[in-house]
C-alpha cells in the first residue's frame, strides 16, 4: 500500500490533500457496481417507490432530484437495505442485498441524520464504524477518514461539543472509513457551511476518480451537477426523467427541473395524477 | 474489498456492548441514577417493618428482588435510547452485521451495566440489613445473575419495542413485568432458602426452572428481535 | 403495473347486527333460567351459581386467548392484516371474559374457602397474570398508529406471551406445592351435579361460547372500521 501525497489544484480555493486510495479488489468489469431491477416499496396501502430500475457503473454518480414525498428517500434506503423491497431486487457489485448480508459491506451511508454517538469523540465514533466493517487497522484507518475530509485537528472532541457542519464531517467520515464501492448520500450537504460543502463535493470526486459510484439524493441542482456524471428526477415514487449530466444544458436544467416539480404538485392538488395505487 | 472480514455475530455484538459501555461511562448519568435509587430503596425499605415483628434478616430477600426489578427497568429504557438521538440504529443496520448481534450486543451491554449496579447494591444490602458475609451471600450472588439473565432478554427485546411507540416509559415496565414473574419468584423462593442455611442442592427445583426460563427466553428473543426493525 | 393488494372498498359491515342480539338474548334466558329455574345446591347455597358464570368465563376467555395467539401466528407470518383485526378482536372480548373470572372467582372462593384470593391456587394466578399479559398487549396497540408495526409488535408479544404461561404455571405449582398441600377439603372438586345442574351448566357454556363468538366478530368488525376510517384520513379522502 503506497501512499503519495501529492497536492492538487482543485477547482475550489481550498488545496485537496489526496492518498492513494486503496482498492483492495476492484469489481469485476463485467458486473454493474449498483443494479435496481423493478424495485417497488408499499407502506400499506401507498406506493412509495414504483418500479424503478436504476443502474451504475464503477466511477460514475447519479443525482437523484424530486420534491419532498417522491419516494427518493425511500429508494435509497430500499438500496441501503434498511428497507426491504417489496418487489425486485438490489444488488451491489453483482451480489444480491436480500440474500447475502455481507454485501452490505460495500455500500457507504450518509446521511442528514448524522447516526454519531455524541459522547464519543470523532475519532472513537469512526473507529468504531471500522471495526464494525471488519477494516484492518481500524485506529489508522479512522484518522485516515477524518483527514480526508479535513477535521483530523478535532478527532479527540466528544461530538456533542461539534458544531452541526462539524458533526455532518465526522459522520462522512465514518461513512466512507471502510472505502465503500458504493456511496449512498441523502441530502449531505444540509447543513454544510461553504468550505465544508466544498470539502465533500471535493471528496466526492476523489471517490469517484477511485472507482466508487455514488448516489447523491439532493433538493439542490447545482450541488448536484457539479459531481453527478448521471441525472436523474423522481416523482411520484417513478424516474421520470434521466439525464447524462455531460449532454445536459446546466443552464436549462434548473429551470426545467422546477416547472416538473411545480406541475406535479399542481396535479396531485387537483387530483388528477392519482399518486398512490 | 478482499481484506475487509465483517466480525461474526458474537465479535460484533461484544464490540456494540463496548461501545455502550463506552458512552455509559463517559455520562455515568444513567450509571449513578440507577445506583442512587437502589441504595436509597434499600434503606427506605428497612423502615417499611417493624424491626421488632420482622427481622431484617427475613426482609432483606424481599427488598433484594424489588431493588433489582426497579433498577433494571432504569437502566434498561436507556439502551435503546441511545440509537434513537441520530439514528445510530441506521448506521448497525447498513453495517454487515447481522441483526442478532444488534440484540445481543445491547443484551450483554445491559447485563454488564446491571451488574456492576448489584455489584454495589448487594453489599449494600449485607450492610443495612447486618447479614453475615459468608457462602449463603456469595450463593445469591449467583442466583441474582442468573436473574438478570433473564430480566435483560426480556427487557433488552422490550425497551427495543417500546422506544418506537408513544407511551415509552410506561409501557417498558408493563410488558416486561409480568415476564419478570417466573424469574423473580423462583429466584426469591431460592433466595430466600439459601438466605435461611438451606443447601444449595435444596433450591435446584427453583434453579432448574430459572435457568430453563433463562435460556428459553434468550433465544426467543432473540429470534424476535429482528422483527421489531422495520424492514 | 401491479396494483397493491387491498381488501375491495365494500360497504362496512355493521359493528352491531342481529347475532350478537340473538346472543345476548340467549344470554338473558340462560341468566332467568339459572337464577330462577335451577335448584339451590345444598352445601354451597345460593353462591354455587356463580360457579355457572365462572366457568363459561374461562371457557370464553381460553378460546379468544388461543384466537389471539394463533392469528398472531398467521399476522407474521403472512403479514394478513385481517388475522391481525381477528387477534385484536379476541384478545379485547378475552379481557373482559378473564375479568369475569377473575371477579368471580374470589367471590366464589370467598364463600368456599373463606378468602378472597388464594396465591397457592396455580390456575387462579396464571389468570392474574394472564390478565396483565392481555393488558399488556391492548396497550401496546393503543400506542402504535403505524398498522404494520403494530401488527407486527403484537405479534411477538402474544408469541412471546404463550410462552410465558407454562413458565408461570410451573413456577406457581412449585410454589404452592412446597408452600401449601393441596388441600383437599378446601379444593373445589366436581360437585356433584342433579340433571337440572348439569343442564344449567351446559347451557351456560353453550350461550357464553356464543356470546364469546358473537363479540369477537363485532369486535373484528369494529376494528376493520377503524382502520378503514383511519386509512381515509390519511390518503385526505381519497381511498
Amino acid at each position: 500500500m503506497s501512499q503519495n501525497r501529492t497536492r492538487t489544484d482543485s477547482p475550489t480555493e481550498y488545496d485537496a490533500v489526496t492518498y492513494v486510495w486503496r482498492m483492495s479488489a476492484p469489481a469485476p468489469s463485467n458486473s454493474l457496481a449498483v443494479e435496481v431491477s423493478g424495485v417497488s416499496r408499499t407502506f400499506g396501502r401507498r406506493r412509495a417507490v414504483d418500479a424503478v430500475d436504476l443502474s451504475l457503473n464503477a466511477g460514475e454518480c447519479l443525482a437523484l432530484f424530486g420534491p419532498n414525498g417522491a419516494g427518493k428517500t425511500t429508494l435509497l434506503r430500499v438500496i441501503a437495505g434498511l428497507l426491504k423491497a417489496t418487489t425486485g431486487t438490489v444488488r451491489v457489485g453483482g451480489r444480491s442485498l436480500r440474500n447475502d448480508p455481507e454485501a452490505r459491506g460495500q455500500l457507504g451511508l450518509i446521511s442528514h441524520q448524522s447516526m454519531l454517538y455524541r459522547a464519543l469523540t470523532a475519532r472513537e465514533n469512526v473507529e468504531f464504524a471500522a471495526r464494525m466493517y471488519g477494516v484492518p487497522d481500524p485506529r489508522s484507518a479512522a484518522m485516515r477518514a477524518l483527514e480526508r475530509i479535513r477535521i483530523a485537528d478535532r478527532a479527540d472532541a466528544p461530538v456533542r461539543a461539534l458544531s452541526r457542519g462539524l458533526q455532518q464531517r465526522v459522520s462522512i467520515a465514518r461513512a466512507i472509513v471502510h472505502e465503500p464501492t458504493v456511496v449512498l448520500l441523502d441530502e449531505p450537504y444540509t447543513g454544510l457551511d461553504a468550505a465544508g460543502g466544498a470539502a465533500l463535493t471535493d471528496m466526492l470526486r476523489l471517490l469517484r476518480g477511485h472507482g466508487a459510484s455514488l448516489i447523491l439524493v439532493t433538493h439542490n441542482v447545482e450541488e448536484g451537477l457539479a459531481v453527478a456524471t448521471h441525472a436523474a428526477v423522481m416523482l411520484g415514487g417513478r424516474i421520470v426523467r434521466r439525464d447524462d449530466v455531460a449532454s445536459l444544458d446546466h443552464a436549462a436544467f434548473p429551470a426545467a427541473y422546477r416547472s416538473m416539480v411545480v406541475d406535479a404538485s399542481d396535479q396531485s392538488a387537483n387530483r388528477t395524477v392519482s399518486v398512490s395505487a | 474489498m478482499s481484506n475487509h472480514r465483517p466480525p461474526g455475530t458474537f465479535s460484533s455484538a461484544w464490540l456494540l456492548a463496548r461501545k455502550d459501555l463506552a458512552i455509559e461511562f463517559r455520562t455515568r448519568t444513567a450509571f449513578l441514577s440507577a445506583l442512587v435509587f437502589a441504595v436509597l430503596a434499600l434503606t427506605i425499605f428497612y423502615f417499611t417493618w417493624d424491626e421488632s415483628v420482622v427481622s431484617p434478616n427475613d426482609r432483606a430477600p424481599g427488598v433484594l428482588w424489588v431493588v433489582l426489578t426497579f433498577s433494571a427497568l432504569l437502566g434498561l429504557h436507556r439502551s435503546f435510547g441511545l440509537e434513537e438521538h441520530d439514528r445510530g440504529i441506521d448506521a448497525l443496520l447498513v453495517a454487515p452485521i447481522s441483526r442478532e448481534s444488534i440484540y445481543l450486543g445491547k443484551a450483554i451491554g445491559n447485563l454488564i451495566f446491571l451488574s456492576a449496579i448489584q455489584v454495589v447494591a448487594i453489599p449494600s444490602l449485607a450492610l443495612f440489613y447486618n447479614l453475615p458475609v459468608g457462602r449463603p451471600l456469595f450463593i445469591v450472588s449467583g442466583i441474582v445473575f442468573l436473574a438478570m439473565v433473564g430480566i435483560v432478554a426480556i427487557g433488552t427485546l422490550f425497551s427495543a419495542m417500546a422506544v418506537n411507540t408513544r407511551l415509552a416509559e410506561l409501557l417498558l415496565p408493563m410488558l416486561s413485568l409480568p415476564f419478570f414473574v417466573p424469574v423473580l419468584m423462583n429466584a426469591a423462593q431460592a433466595g430466600s432458602r439459601i438466605f435461611a442455611g438451606r443447601p444449595v442442592a435444596e433450591v435446584m427445583p427453583w434453579l432448574r426452572i430459572l435457568i430453563a426460563f433463562d435460556i428459553v427466553f434468550v433465544f426467543a428473543c432473540t429470534l424476535a428481535f429482528p422483527f421489531t426493525l422495520e424492514e | 403495473m401491479t396494483s397493491v393488494s387491498h381488501s375491495p372498498a365494500v360497504e362496512p359491515k355493521p359493528v352491531f347486527d342481529w347475532v350478537l342480539g340473538l346472543a345476548v338474548a340467549a344470554v338473558v334466558g340462560f341468566y332467568v333460567r339459572a337464577i330462577y329455574f335451577t335448584p339451590i345446591e345444598l352445601q354451597q347455597g345460593v353462591a354455587q351459581k356463580i360457579y355457572y358464570l365462572h366457568l363459561a368465563g374461562v371457557i370464553g376467555a381460553y378460546l379468544s386467548i388461543t384466537i389471539t395467539a394463533l392469528m398472531s401466528i398467521v399476522a407474521l407470518w403472512l403479514h394478513d392484516q385481517r388475522a391481525d383485526h381477528l387477534a385484536e378482536a379476541s384478545a379485547e372480548v378475552g379481557l373482559v371474559f378473564l375479568t369475569v373470572v377473575l371477579t368471580t372467582g374470589p367471590i366464589w372462593g370467598h364463600k368456599i374457602w373463606g378468602a378472597w384470593w388464594a396465591w397457592w391456587e396455580a390456575r387462579l394466578t396464571l389468570t392474574l397474570f394472564l390478565w396483565f399479559v392481555i393488558v399488556a398487549y391492548l396497550v401496546l396497540r393503543g400506542a402504535i398508529e403505524d398498522v404494520a408495526m403494530r401488527a407486527r409488535y403484537s405479534a411477538v408479544l402474544a408469541m412471546l406471551g404463550a410462552l410465558l404461561i407454562p413458565f408461570i404455571h410451573l413456577s406457581v405449582y412449585l410454589f404452592a406445592a412446597r408452600l401449601h398441600p393441596m388441600p383437599v377439603v378446601l379444593k373445589p372438586s366436581r360437585p356433584s351435579l342433579s340433571s337440572e345442574m348439569l343442564t344449567t351448566l351446559l347451557l351456560s357454556l353453550a350461550t357464553f361460547t356464543f356470546l364469546c363468538v358473537a363479540l369477537i366478530r363485532a369486535r373484528y368488525r369494529l376494528a376493520v372500521q377503524r382502520d378503514l376510517a383511519a386509512a381515509l384520513d390519511v390518503d385526505g379522502g381519497v381511498a
